[in-house]
């Protein structure tokens, strides 16, 4: 029996699926498989020598004590923005989700910092942090707290959650404030009624409704954090000091585009790629698990 | 409008189109030379007048200079492009790149060049320490550009307020050790002083100036088989006191690259090290009277022989056609002489390469009006550079000097102690470089 | 995302969300204890408070931009803008080529944008409404790409695209970043959603596919489009590394780049007034898109629950 609601034609679907297909092999496959050839070989940088090291490249990333340290830090860095992004945003959203006036103007107020790209989210709050200039480690002073990211990793690393998370900030406000039109409003009501305060109202009603966004913003953060947030690192601490801001990610790019390393390089793109089709597999399956009981 | 002055407009239309139409015909008869550098902001505006005046001055050729970003970005710019295929005709590398522009394959040795183009340079006449830091085999490979030296630059101002002499700079550690204590208990400024780029200065040409070898082989000259000696007795001490003095307040920690600078012009240090390329810059920000001085010395038992340069040189790409590659040497001819040497030291602080550019700079009364233009030179030619003096030779350099400075940020940050972190160093470095032979050996 | 919550949005407790999402736009009450006025004020306070706080830095970005290098970077801070903003900001439009760099900008987000809807309506439209062979291999092919990050397969991208010519081309700027995950999939789930018996019905009136994609289908999904639209243009605008390898000419670099030429290099002290002007233009066009199509943004986004 023919499924509802589906076409049949021969050809066309790959037509259709053609111009993606196409660009997804070229750019995405190939470079990512040549990649996966190149870990397995050291290389001068202009690429005129080639010479296979088996799997010396990866052995030497995971017995370093550098590149550990790098993990832990993009673990703290990456739970960092997701958890900061995800306890702000949800605060804001459910705020931005009263019955008041006005609200179109306080949810655009909201939104507009995702516009911001983060090399430029970077230089902006580097700015506010600047040993010298920041207005930041100026209003401090008095108190006699001293705000140096140059001399003090814990710093370094606040800097570049805050801006990391100030730059995704609109980007998960606006799913948090479409997740919450779910919440049903009779049932708030009744149980307003039956004396239950907010925060009980909150944590049994809205927030279950809530969940599936927050896991797929929990994933989409996480791999912002991983991957799309290398313009800040770039743009202000470079991996420092020491290597306290060190996260995957820029180290890839450091090893491969500073150092010219590119057989470490490829070895760690495909840890992350490795990373990357975990999280992609496990949203994945969270999904198809929702909708298969539609 | 009349029919008359309607047609007058539209033949004076076409001409108009037919001329841009037919200018960059014109432009094209001349030979585009494709120059990537990584000067930005007004170095790169004197960048691109020596390259309009190049391009005025003669039709043959014509020079595109395109900023590429960073240092780094311009290498990993022109590494990219070579792999591919379409090398620009000239590319500006950072010194740490010279080992691996050297061993690359893809350079064309700028001597070879000029002698194959027939255009007649005198290698001699650069100075000293530029063109050894450059030389391979006893020839240059790539063309001085933009050389310069660390010095040490100091706030009068301050000097007065402490009651101290204002015209006497402390010459070694020890003098400027009391002399930080006189300021910060004067309450003159906040922090005594900071340094910019902490690894060159601090001890790349540390090492230099106290003759001491930073690396085996002739601080890698000699051969890929290079390996650190910065945790030796001369590297552990200056380290050791560095971090005792970032612990007292006498020295603050102010970033990798030139990141420090504005602790200098904002009155937070009275002293500051840093790259005599800086003088343009704190000639614009700093509002108070300042000199520089040669960088401090340790005195005995160690000799005061001469600091290295640091900054870039111009590598000519192969890959390129007849046309193009005489371009390119036309355009190095154009730089080396002497008036534009002239003009390029006085507007960015960057030494002149060559002793005629510094002959005539010296009769112009040049030095007697800026006398902070000369303490680069003098340092540099204050001893015939020697195995410890010539500079550093690292396959990965680059990544040396991320790790010694970030190992130097652990100590400062006070997460190792100095010995610790030197040896940390020395250890990565040196793994580093044994990779680099592998490639190559 | 929109597929997350679907599951709800079948059952009962998701007819009741529907019917308050549409009272929380209209909702007013008649009467209003002092108790909620309270409550209103306190909002109202709390909204403004946050919207100062996430605000401020831009705020202060442009304080900067509006003072001389000396009072930007004078102490103590200032914190009203200053008289300078028209000499600034005409330097930094001049000194960084700012009207070629947004119009690159521009070129390379809508290209970006247009190419990536068209490719992803089509492969989405296959993939929901055909049942071919590889269709699972290939949403599963499309899918994983979401997670390959330009800055990981930087050299060999860059050398497939020397090896095209298309190196400082609009082209090149483009086409590799057209691929998109996000797109299809969201995409993908909205189709799943829109009632089978549409396409039955077209089916019934004879109508080809690609009609039926014309003229149901699409004007069913605009608002998703258009907070596709959003997204993907800001996304476009982020760009960073990949515009910096792929141009090789002034004339065809794109904006976030352009504001590091004002960062400068080796020795100089960076001109934070300039730096912070050119960081204001910078980042006006992907915010006014922002806030332009926040509605639709939003509401494309609460749609998709249904």
């Amino acid at each position: 029996m023919p499924e509802r609601g589906v076409f049949r034609n021969r050809w066309l679907p790959y037509l259709l699926v053609l111009p993606q297909v196409v660009i997804t092999a070229v750019f995405f496959f190939w470079p990512a498989f040549r990649s996966l050839y190149l870990s397995f070989y050291r290389t001068d940088p202009f690429g005129l020598r080639l010479i296979y090291v088996g799997w010396r490249n990866f052995q030497q990333l995971f017995t370093s004590p550098q590149y550990h340290k790098v993990i832990v830090n993009t673990v703290i860095f990456s739970i960092g923005v997701t958890l900061l992004g995800l306890a702000l945003s949800l605060a804001i959203a459910v705020l931005a989700n009263q019955k008041i006036k006005g609200l179109g103007f306080y949810r655009t107020a909201l939104l507009w910092p995702y516009g911001v790209a983060p090399p430029v989210a970077g230089i902006i709050w580097m700015f506010l942090f600047h040993p010298t200039y920041g207005l930041i480690p100026y209003s401090l002073a008095p108190y006699g707290i001293t705000v140096n990211w140059l001399n003090s990793p814990t710093v370094a690393m606040l800097l570049v959650i805050i801006s990391a998370t100030w730059a995704q900030l609109g980007y998960n406000i606006a799913f948090f404030i479409a997740g919450l039109q779910l919440v049903p409003e009779s049932l708030l009501e009744a149980a307003s009624v039956d004396g239950a305060s907010s925060f009980r109202r909150f944590w049994s009603i809205t927030f279950p409704v809530l969940s599936p966004v927050t896991f797929f913003l929990a994933v989409m953060n996480l791999t912002y954090s991983l991957f799309e947030t290398f313009g800040v690192i770039h743009s202000v601490t470079r991996g420092g000091p020491g290597d306290a801001t060190q996260i995957l990610v820029y180290k890839a790019y450091q090893d491969g585009f500073v150092a010219f390393n590119l057989g470490s390089s490829a070895a760690q793109s495909l840890v992350l790629m490795a990373i990357a089709i975990l999280l992609t597999f496990v949203q994945f399956r969270f999904i198809e698990r929702r909708v298969s009981y539609e | 409008m009349s029919g008359h002055s309607k047609r007058f407009l539209h033949g004076l239309l076409t001409l108009v189109l037919l001329l841009a139409l037919m200018a960059p015909g014109v432009m094209a008869q001349r030979t585009t030379i494709v120059f990537w550098h990584a000067m930005s902001g007004a170095l790169g505006e004197a960048v691109q007048y020596l390259v309009d005046t190049f391009n005025e001055s003669q039709d043959e050729f014509f020079v595109e200079a395109v900023y590429r970003g960073s240092y780094e970005e311009t290498m990993v710019a022109a590494v990219a492009a070579t792999r591919a295929g379409n090398p620009p005709h000239i590319v500006q590398v950072y010194e740490v790149g010279t080992r691996q522009m050297l061993d690359s394959g893809v350079i064309y040795p700028v001597y070879q060049l000029m002698a194959d183009y027939g255009i007649d340079i005198d290698w001699d006449a650069f100075i000293g320490p530029v063109r050894g830091y450059y030389e391979f085999q006893g020839n240059l490979y790539s063309m001085p550009f933009n050389s310069s030296s660390p010095i040490m630059y100091y706030n009068k101002d301050a000097f007065r307020a402490a009651g101290l002499d204002p015209e006497k700079p402390p010459t070694t550690w020890q003098e400027l050790e009391q002399v930080c204590r006189a300021i910060l208990e004067a309450g003159v400024t906040r922090y005594c002083f900071s340094s910019n780029w902490p690894s060159w200065i601090m001890l790349e040409n540390m090492h230099a100036w106290h003759d001491q070898p930073f690396a085996t082989l002739s601080n890698g000259f000699d051969g890929l088989g290079v390996e650190l000696l910065i945790n030796g007795e001369f590297g552990l001490m200056q380290v050791s006191k560095l971090a005792e003095w970032h612990k007292e307040g006498i020295y603050q920690y102010g970033g990798r690259g030139s990141g420090a600078s504005p602790m200098f012009s904002n009155g937070d240090v009275a002293i500051f090290m840093e790259s005599s390329a800086g003088i343009a810059g704190f000639r614009n920000t700093a509002n108070f009277d300042w000199g520089t001085a040669m960088l401090p010395h340790w005195g005995e038992p160690y000799e005061k022989v001469n600091t290295i340069i640091g900054g870039a040189t111009l590598w000519a790409m192969r890959g390129h056609d007849d046309a193009g590659n005489r371009g390119i040497a036309e355009f190095f001819k154009f730089l080396a002489q002497t008036e534009n040497q002239v003009w390029w030291h006085k507007n960015t602080g960057y030494v002149p390469i060559t002793v005629t550019a510094m002959e005539q700079l010296e009769a112009e009364g040049y030095f007697d009006e800026h006398p902070e233009q000369k303490t680069a030179l003098l340092q540099l030619t204050h001893a015939e550079p020697r195995a410890n003096t010539r500079g550093v030779r690292l396959g990965t350099f680059v990544q040396v000097r991320d790790i010694i400075e970030s190992q130097l940020e652990n100590i400062f940050a006070g997460l190792v102690s100095p010995e610790q972190g030197l040896n940390q160093a020395v250890q990565q470095a040196n793994q580093t470089l044994r990779e680099y032979q592998m490639i190559y050996e | 995302m929109s597929m997350t919550t679907r599951a709800e949005a079948g059952t009962p407790v998701g007819a009741g969300a529907k019917a308050a999402a549409v009272r929380a736009g209209t909702g007013r009450w008649a009467g209003m204890s002092a108790t909620d006025r309270r409550n209103k004020i306190v909002t109202h306070l709390l909204l403004l408070l946050t919207i100062a706080v996430v605000a401020f830095p831009l705020y202060y970005a442009f304080v900067v931009s509006s003072h001389t290098m000396a009072d930007a970077t004078a102490r103590p801070p200032k914190l009203l803008p200053g008289g300078e903003i028209l000499n600034n900001y005409a330097e930094a439009w001049e000194r960084t080529n700012m009207g070629r760099l947004l119009l690159n900008s521009t070129l390379v987000s809508l290209g970006i944008t247009f190419g990536k809807i068209i490719i992803s309506v089509l492969s989405a439209f296959a993939i929901v409404y055909f049942r071919f062979p590889f269709r699972q291999l290939i949403f599963w092919m499309i899918f994983v790409t979401l997670m390959l990050p330009v800055e990981v397969r930087m050299v060999p991208t860059y050398e497939v695209i020397s090896d095209l010519g298309w190196i400082d081309s609009y082209t090149g700027l483009i086409i590799p970043l057209i691929a998109s995950a996000t797109a299809t999939f969201l995409l993908r789930q909205f189709f799943m959603t829109v009632p089978k018996e549409l396409a039955e019905a077209a089916q019934l009136d004879g109508a080809s596919p690609l009609r039926f994609l014309w003229s149901i289908l699409l004007p069913l999904s605009w608002q998703n489009l258009a907070a596709l639209f959003v997204v993907h243009f800001v996304y476009g605008w982020k760009q960073y590394l990949w515009p910096l390898m792929m141009t090789t000419s002034r004339n065809m670099q794109v904006v976030v780049i352009g504001i590091q030429r004002l960062i400068p290099s080796g020795t100089q002290l960076p001109e934070w007034h300039l730096v912070m002007a050119a960081a204001i233009m910078a980042l006006l066009p992907p915010v006014v898109v922002i806030i332009v199509m926040q509605r639709y943004f939003v509401k494309a986004l609460m749609d998709s629950e249904k």
